[in-house]
């Protein structure tokens, strides 16, 4: 029952091939055995997924049980989760015990799925290859002396290896689709305010957005389903049907016009990855889908913009962080002043002090204008540039990183080189709309992921694009040995 | 845009974060470095564009001023570094 489907696990559990019981305690035994090569969870929950799985063949063995019922999947440890550890890939909140479930989490329990534990992630989301987190870097399944990517890196190596068969993750700039891609998984994003942020601990409010991370584009559309929603707690939560994303994956793709835009094949890319997303457009060619060469001219200028407004909204965000309600705390504070800025010290690592003075910086008297509402601006150009290229094509489709897995420490010391891995995701954010990331082929033995972008809710067209791919390709088949 | 090691200590007291002495000049460096890179933004001219509030153009949703929420005093401040008589307790603020 290793190595399923998250649809091949459901179905196995409807006709009684297994339980959830025993599905859950083969990857939790995998997970002890196997974890310690790769460092992708912080915390496992045995005792509790081990109940949830009882609960679950309960609710099998009775009555019609919801479609994931009994199924085991990781949470990033973004998500808060009642009575577990929920660190955030921080020693700020190393000892935080949640009081409340996000409701990506609370949607999962009521679903029937098991919770196997908490992955490891950059901390506060912040990175491109979870070097930053304080609980140690994740090592990529492919090749253990390489990076996952980042931020949700546990995530997508827990699944690449085999631990999880799916997981959920957060992409702010790229954080799901960069480490799906340098794993050799699918990843979604998808459309600002389809997936309740309640409860995911925020990091850039006008930018987060939660998704799935699975082995297939068909476990992504289940997964979808039971994450999407309208959620009063999320004040920027989409009040709008949440259609059945299967419904469509099989959707003949003859006549499917496909934009390829020139700022994503350019410098920087390395040559074998493009080499791999070229194959991939000739695989869709010969499904019937037309190409169209387009532009996003103002692409270009989507990381400066990054980085000042996810770091202006994460300074924000991250006052509450202040020593005096939960998370860390200093020892023996002299006054108000000193145990703020030493709980706050200690307890952030140097990639999120980076962005908070970044942030603080650009929002200070007499910059604000310079900085947040140019790039605010700026954001308005490239969301434009989207709008503009939909008018003319279905979906755009490029690389999603511009190569594959880099070393540990090869970027970690030089910031803004780590930041240019997200070159061709972050657009996606600062416009709001739904991107994706699938298997395309491999560049020296490491996995190249297809980025395939779509507009504005349009989540069912790309898992439909995903899954026919998926039908005629194996990418996502391979395992790392 | 460059920044000195007066400017770093500057963001540090308004973010209120300490820094140790020896790590300020590295992020006086990585902070100028990524001003450099925003900087880039100035290549365009924005000055007839609105800025962005929200990406779907949404509007801030109201709700009924109901209680909807059960008070869970105790079970927040459970994980709370000190508390007293149902407070939160920090250094003395007032003389």
């Amino acid at each position: 029952m290793m190595d399923k489907t998250l649809a091949e696990l459901a179905q196995g559990l409807k006709n009684k091939e297994f339980s959830s019981v025993e599905v859950t305690q083969a990857h939790l035994d995998r997970i002890k055995s196997n974890d310690g090569n790769y460092n992708s969870f912080i915390t496992v929950c045995e005792a509790e997924a081990l109940a949830q799985a009882q609960a679950a063949d309960a609710v099998l063995a009775k009555r019609e049980a919801p479609v994931l019922c009994g199924v085991p999947i990781a949470h990033k440890d973004i998500f808060c989760t009642e009575g577990v550890k929920t660190t955030c890939g921080s020693k700020m909140l190393d000892n935080f015990i949640s009081p409340y479930d996000a409701t990506v989490v609370k949607n999962f329990k009521q679903a029937g799925v098991v919770t196997l534990g908490k992955t490891n992630m950059d901390e506060f989301a912040m990175g491109s290859s979870n070097e930053t987190s304080f609980y140690g870097g994740v090592k990529n399944p492919w090749d253990v002396k390489k990076v996952p990517g980042g931020s949700s890196g546990g995530s997508a190596a827990c699944v690449a290896a085999g631990l999880a068969p799916a997981a959920t993750g957060t992409d702010t700039g790229g954080s799901i689709r960069q480490p799906a891609a340098l794993c050799g998984i699918t990843g979604l994003k998808p459309t600002y305010g389809r997936v309740s942020r309640y409860g995911m601990i925020a990091f850039a409010s006008s930018l987060d957005q939660a998704g799935p991370m699975t082995r297939n584009a068909e476990d992504a559309a289940l997964m979808l389903n039971t994450m999407a929603g309208f959620d009063p707690k999320d004040s920027t939560s989409v009040d709008r049907e949440v259609p059945d994303y299967t419904a469509d994956l099989n959707n003949d793709l003859s006549g499917l016009k496909i934009g390829l835009p020139k700022e994503f094949f350019g410098e920087g890319l390395d040559a074998q990855t493009e080499k791999a997303v070229q194959d991939a457009i000739v695989v869709y060619e010969k499904m019937g889908a037309k190409i169209v060469d387009i532009s996003l001219p103002n692409s270009k200028l989507s990381v400066p913009v990054y980085y000042v407004v996810a770091p202006a909204e994460c300074s924000s965000n991250l006052s509450r962080f202040d020593g005096v309600r939960y998370g860390h705390r200093c020892e023996n504070p002299q006054d108000l002043e000193d145990l703020y800025k030493r709980s706050r010290g200690e307890g952030f690592g140097s990639e999120v002090k980076r962005r908070i003075m970044i942030g603080a910086y650009a929002l200070s008297a007499g910059y604000y204008d310079a900085y947040y509402l140019k790039a605010q601006k700026l954001r308005h150009l490239i969301a434009d540039d989207f709008k503009h290229a939909f008018s003319q094509v279905d979906v755009i489709m490029g690389p999603t990183a511009p190569s594959t897995a880099f070393g540990i420490g090869e970027k970690s010391n030089d910031p803004i080189s780590m930041y240019l891995s997200d070159i061709y995701t972050i657009a996606v954010n600062l416009a709001g709309i739904p991107g994706m990331s699938i298997p395309a082929g491999f560049s020296n033995g490491m996995p190249v992921g297809l980025q395939i972008i779509g507009n504005y809710f349009e989540e069912a067209r790309l898992l439909n694009v995903a899954h026919r791919f998926q039908q005629e390709t194996d990418w996502h088949m391979r395992r790392p040995q | 845009m460059s920044l000195e090691k007066s400017d770093v200590e500057k963001i540090a007291h308004l973010a209120r974060l300490s820094l140790s002495e020896d790590d300020i000049p590295v992020y006086a460096e990585n902070l100028s470095n990524i001003l450099q890179l925003v900087e880039q933004m100035d290549q365009v001219n924005t000055d007839d564009v609105t800025p962005m509030a929200h990406p779907l153009d949404a509007v801030q949703r109201l709700r009924a001023d109901e209680v909807t929420e059960a008070n869970q005093r105790e079970k927040f401040q459970s994980i709370a570094p000190q508390v007293e008589n149902g407070l939160y307790l920090v250094p003395k603020v007032i003389e």
